[in-house]
């Protein structure tokens, strides 16, 4: 099955993506459409408060489907500034538009060199088999 | 390790169907979507292959008198067209298995006296029953054939089940109770239907030669049952608070602990592998029972979640599940007997939080 992976955004092999669209270091995180697909119907989306400190690869919330639990990977290290309170309210509207309204927080980014090691659109698209 | 394919894998992956492993088997988990695919069965109709279940047929003098001691039910309530669910019992009273038991026909039907019974058990004990089956059997005169691997087994279910069936066969549908079955011509093949199934609707079983089953399989298709997988299969049964073996019971889990105690004809019949257990119990009651609960919040709670009362450890999540149709958790849990009535307030473990929770009434949902 083919799905979208924007090439201007940023991929960790744990399927969160990250867009860098602005120069204030902020990232926008979500999950990706191919993990979305594989997981199903969410149900339950756990996030941070907004001014918790998150770390890189450490875990900062929980997405729960019908079919399982998966923790969420921050892809850097910084400062909740703001978490997506509508998907909260309705998880199962994630997978709608993963890339645009389906984003989950967004983060003061300490350094932005943190996404220097993850994948790009086509790294991952090969590691999840197109 | 190969898995095995049902007459029905090149069919199902065809339509698009995402594959999983099953018992040894490659089955279909889900082809448009467990919701869209559960509302089918709920409101028009589905199609399962669940060609990968275990089906016996045994031929010989006495057979039922045979099966008699081996499960708690009263086998001799059949009549020839007929089937009963029940289980077969270890001698500490857990459950083996649990399965339908046909009577194709009886010492009077067949005219020689003998027997032929048709059982349908489960994918990943068919093995170990069919052990168990020939240890119990051995000296009887009565023989096992083993026909998993050579039939195959579709599943028709939901309210339009019927309607779209009868097209393909003389066979009178409505007139066919509730688990009566026959033998009879489907697309011109013969074919075995009963009226069983596993998602809380009305629906057929039909049993073919592999052939006849993919052609059934894209005829009835075509006319609109819309294809399902394992995955629907699961939130349906749970919804009906069907039980699923190797995980709301097992070998170490007794019918009456089960919710399952209807199976059980202690004064109706002799004895029977596990009667003694089975007796104790009823004098003594069981200390801990499957009840249905919904989930106060959105956590599902899943299999092996502690169930708490204030505080403590009280029972064991075995099923759980957002409900398609309510639209909210439901989970099955083996609990302590005195906190096994409905209405009674109790927690879920949710990876260290607890989480509201409720004992409702079983089934969740029941067909209008």
């Amino acid at each position: 099955m083919a799905f979208e992976y924007p090439e201007t955004l940023k991929y960790l092999d744990s399927h969160e993506y990250a867009r860098t669209d602005d120069d204030e270091g902020i990232v926008t995180v979500g999950i990706t459409a191919f993990a979305l697909d594989q997981m199903g119907d969410i149900v339950f989306l756990e996030l941070p408060e907004i001014g918790d400190s998150l770390e890189k690869g450490e875990k900062f919330g929980t997405v729960e489907s019908v079919k399982a639990v998966e923790e969420l990977k921050s892809p850097v290290s910084g400062e909740v500034l703001e978490r997506n309170e509508a998907l909260i309210e309705a998880p199962e509207q994630i997978g709608d538009d993963p890339y645009g309204d389906g984003w989950l927080v967004k983060i003061r980014a300490t350094d932005l060199d943190d996404l220097d090691d993850a994948l790009t659109a086509d790294e991952y698209k090969d590691q999840v088999g197109g | 390790m190969t898995l095995l394919q049902t007459p029905l894998y090149s069919a199902c992956v065809e339509q698009k169907a995402r594959m999983t492993e099953f018992a040894g088997w490659s089955m279909p988990v889900q082809f448009s979507g467990i919701k869209q695919e559960h509302q089918a069965v709920r409101q028009r109709a589905g199609l399962f292959d669940i060609s990968h279940m275990g089906k016996f047929e045994l031929r010989g003098p006495g057979v039922i008198a045979a099966l008699q001691t081996l499960v708690p039910s009263n086998l001799g309530r059949l009549t020839q067209g007929q089937a009963q669910y029940t289980v077969l019992l270890n001698p500490e009273g857990g459950i083996i298995d649990d399965l339908i038991v046909y009577l194709k026909s009886s010492p009077v039907g067949s005219g020689t006296g003998l027997e032929t019974v048709a059982l349908i058990v489960n994918a990943a004990t068919t093995d170990k029953d069919k052990t168990w089956l020939l240890e119990h059997l051995a000296g009887t005169g009565i023989e096992l054939v083993d026909e998993s691997r050579d039939r195959a087994l579709i599943s028709i279910q939901g309210p339009a089940a019927a309607a779209l069936l009868q097209p393909h066969t003389s066979l009178e549908l409505n007139a066919l109770g509730r688990f009566a079955h026959r033998d009879t011509a489907l697309l011109g093949q013969m074919a075995w239907v009963a009226r069983t199934g596993y998602t809380g609707e009305d629906g057929f079983e039909i049993m073919t030669d592999p052939d006849t089953a993919l052609a059934l399989w894209q005829t009835l298709t075509e006319a609109g049952a819309a294809p399902c997988g394992l995955g629907a299969r699961d939130t349906l049964r749970l919804e009906a608070a069907m039980a699923l073996y190797g995980q709301d019971i097992d070998d170490t889990t007794s019918p009456p602990e089960a919710g399952l105690g209807w199976l059980v004809h202690l004064d109706e019949k002799g004895d029977f592998i596990g009667r003694s257990v089975l007796e104790q119990q009823r004098a003594e009651g069981v200390s801990r029972r499957l009840v249905g609960l919904a989930m106060t919040g959105r956590h599902i709670a899943r299999h092996d979640y502690p169930v708490l009362y204030q505080g403590d450890r009280v029972g064991t999540i075995t099923s759980g599940t957002l409900a398609p149709t309510l639209n909210i958790p439901i989970a099955l849990a083996y609990v302590a007997a005195p906190l096994a009535k409905v209405g009674q307030v109790l927690e879920v473990e949710v990876r260290g939080e607890p989480q509201g929770a409720t004992v409702v009434k079983r089934p969740f949902y029941r067909a209008k």
